[in-house]
């Protein structure tokens, strides 16, 4: 249907072209203006706010940006806060527990539907649910499920084991793994429909070809069919990845942070103190800090991933 | 009084027809009063400001200030400011006055006289920057309230406290029978907050000043500060129970005798009237925990942004008359709970701890506010280290207080 559409837009510039010969800059006009406010967006917004926030992160802006210098100084500071170390600690371990744990579960779960059962649509369905939340809602459910006076403490109580106790929320050393629940429980479902998705684009042959050899399944999967999803993986880690680094609102409607800076991540450092605390310089340098550990994980890859293939 | 109010229609009357529209102009006022006896207070303001022939659009913004700042300044500074809005005076509006995106009412306040009728003098001073007044206080609000759940300590057993040590000393009765001691949520401005209470109330006005005002490092690393400190441990200790966020569910939790005492401002006041209490009998009050009785002279404040629209800047000198008119002002006070910013005014009908305040403020033992002598900046530095001193008791006194110490180091 897409595919239709293009063509039915491409043809006035076919027409066009049957009269003289355009040059290299006019050929496929009409992809080319379409992209430009992309383009545009690309340029100005990212690259352009990019320059302008960290060029804003060496000054001492407050409540409005102005261009007064004052070297290291916002990252000297923003090095030394405590609020700031819990927030990369916290961003660490939320960040392992979602990369390993939605990309084993959802490789499972998916590898599980994968084996011709019955009601599979209606399970899919059920899996990838949650994701139709947003975080907000997510937090906000989670945090029921996990206060000791409502949730499932109270539940398994009732049930006789009245020193059961599961308030992740309320202990300050484990908080971040209450959140981390709450965003497996979200994000699991979409990490499994694009692994279904790969599974199925493996060839039907290919399976054929290993039982007449008769490798063992669980090897099959290991060694032949989970290198074949390369691209699928990388996709996945792609999406995983920017969701760990940008992880906000789930903190916020969970926990706000708390109990007092436990559940604290660099996002909300970042919100609270360009918003908050009315300094952009301060709030601009966590950014920039942000970016940099951004570019430090994709320069490498996009070197192995790009560089090799030329 | 009422011949102002009189003027004040009449001067709308004639800005309508100066515009020759006969519709009333709508004035756009956001703020954040959105608990129960806030938004009480706030259907005061509108009333009197509706009864001028104009119309006061409501713009709530519920989550307390720290969530509605942000968003109020980031509609001024991109360009769609509303037609007033509350700040607490002080500094948290300065960057904006500097940049030109406030309007100066310094001909509605010369025309008004707010200097002869606005006291004490430092609110109006809170409004001024270089010798223009930028905003219109509407209120006192005071921190330096322990409220007190009467039905808590008769169930406890033990007496009344009359100041914060005797009610350190009545915690374990109070823990005993079941109750939270002290009642405070989870957002960090509550227990930052509390905590600049003690330092007032413990340590002495001159302490509170040193350290805030004055900024001295090395007098809040010592053993006067510790002192302060000590107190804050304590609290952290009474409110380890309280499993709330929001300051009006702790207020709640005294109200319902689920808590002995909360520290927090006179706000909390209207809370109790809600819930139909009555001071002295349900609830009683200690002004500056009881060992040092000063009230703070902070509160709200209306700042105007600078509009192009002409309607809407004549029915913003309308609503700076009418947030300052003596009737407005007593039935705006009496719901909110804080103290009036005019003393001419007429609060017979105030109760129990509104009159322990307006003595106070009479006495003349004020203090400037946290509001006025930091920036944002300091202020949201001091939440994150109080928030994380009273959620985790392994923070030692002794490393909280030498973070503290830096903290006012750098202070601006």
């Amino acid at each position: 249907m897409q595919g239709r559409e293009c063509t039915a837009l491409t043809q006035p510039a076919d027409e066009m072209s049957k009269s003289e010969r355009p040059n290299l800059l006019f050929r496929n006009l009409n992809a080319k203006v379409a992209s430009i406010p992309m383009i545009l967006t690309a340029m100005v917004v990212f690259v352009g706010g990019t320059v302008w926030t960290v060029l804003y992160s060496f000054t001492n802006s407050k409540l409005l940006p102005r261009l007064n210098f004052v070297g290291l100084d916002q990252y000297y500071r923003l090095w030394a806060t405590p609020r700031w170390l819990i927030s990369i600690e916290n961003l660490l371990i939320y960040g392992a527990i979602s990369l390993v744990f939605s990309l084993v579960i959802g490789f499972l779960l998916a590898a599980l539907l994968d084996q011709k059962i019955r009601f599979e649509d209606t399970l899919r369905t059920i899996f990838l649910y949650p994701f139709a939340l947003s975080f907000i809602v997510t937090g906000l459910v989670w945090q029921w499920l996990l206060n000791p006076d409502f949730g499932i403490q109270h539940v398994v109580r009732d049930l006789g084991w009245t020193s059961f106790s599961f308030d992740p929320l309320y202990n300050s050393s484990i908080v971040i793994y209450g959140i981390s629940i709450a965003a497996l429980w979200q994000g699991t479902g979409l990490i499994m429909c694009l692994m279904l998705a790969g599974l199925r684009g493996i060839d039907e042959d290919i399976w054929k070809a290993a039982r007449v050899d008769g490798i063992p399944m669980w090897k099959t999967y290991l060694f032949i069919v989970i290198p074949m999803m390369r691209p699928v993986f990388i996709t996945t880690l792609v999406i995983i990845a920017a969701g760990i680094v940008k992880v906000y609102d789930l903190v916020v409607a969970q926990t706000s942070g708390g109990p007092g800076i436990a559940s604290e991540v660099p996002a909300k450092y970042v919100y609270d103190y360009m918003f908050f605390a009315q300094n952009l310089g301060q709030g601009f340098a966590a950014s920039t800090m942000m970016l940099l550990s951004v570019v430090i994980v994709i320069v490498p890859w996009a070197y192995l991933e790009f560089g090799r293939r030329k | 009084m009422r011949y102002r109010f009189l003027t004040a229609a009449l001067a709308a009357t004639a800005a309508l027809q100066f515009a020759g529209q006969a519709a009333a102009t709508d004035l756009e006022v956001t703020h954040w009063w959105t608990s129960g006896g806030e938004a009480a207070a706030v259907a005061e303001l509108a009333k009197a400001f509706d009864a001028t022939g104009n119309h006061w659009v409501d713009g709530a913004i519920a989550g307390s200030g720290g969530t509605a700042r942000p968003i109020m300044i980031s509609r001024i500074t991109g360009g769609d400011p509303m037609g007033a809005t509350q700040f607490n005076h002080g500094r948290q509006a300065e960057e904006l006055v500097q940049a030109g995106l406030m309007r100066d009412l310094t001909d509605v306040a010369t025309k008004g006289k707010w200097t002869d009728v606005v006291r004490p003098k430092s609110l109006l001073d809170g409004c001024t920057i270089d010798g223009k007044i930028y905003c219109v206080p509407v209120n006192i609000h005071s921190w330096q309230w322990l409220w007190l759940s009467n039905e808590a300590f008769a169930k406890a057993g033990v007496p009344l406290p009359k100041d914060w040590n005797e009610f350190v000393a009545a915690a374990p009765a109070l823990e005993k029978a079941g109750i939270i001691p002290l009642a405070v949520g989870g957002q960090a401005w509550q227990s930052s907050g509390a905590f600049d209470v003690l330092l007032a109330a413990v340590g002495g006005t001159d302490t509170f000043l040193k350290v805030y005002k004055d900024k001295d490092a090395k007098f809040a690393a010592g053993p006067e500060v510790a002192k302060v400190f000590k107190a804050a441990d304590d609290a952290r200790k009474m409110a380890k129970n309280t499993n709330v966020q929001d300051w009006n569910q702790a207020t709640n939790l005294v109200i319902t005798g689920k808590a002995g005492g909360q520290i927090m401002g006179d706000w909390a006041q209207g809370e109790f009237q809600v819930a139909g209490k009555t001071a002295g009998k349900d609830y009683t009050c200690l002004p500056g925990l009881g060992l040092n009785e000063v009230i703070a002279t902070g509160g709200d404040a209306f700042y105007f942004p600078l509009l192009k629209d002409a309607d809407k800047s004549k029915a913003q000198e309308v609503l700076a008359e009418t947030l300052l008119d003596p009737k407005t002002q007593v039935a705006f006070n009496l719901k909110k709970g804080s103290l009036p910013v005019r003393g001419d005014v007429d609060l017979n009908a105030a109760n129990d701890c509104m009159k322990k305040g307006l003595a106070i403020l009479a006495k003349g033992a004020v203090i400037p506010w946290t509001d006025q002598l930091l920036s944002q900046d300091t202020q949201k530095q001091k939440e994150d280290l109080f928030a994380e001193f009273f959620a985790k008791p392994e923070l030692t006194v002794e490393d909280a207080q030498k973070r503290f110490a830096d903290l006012i180091a750098s202070a601006d």
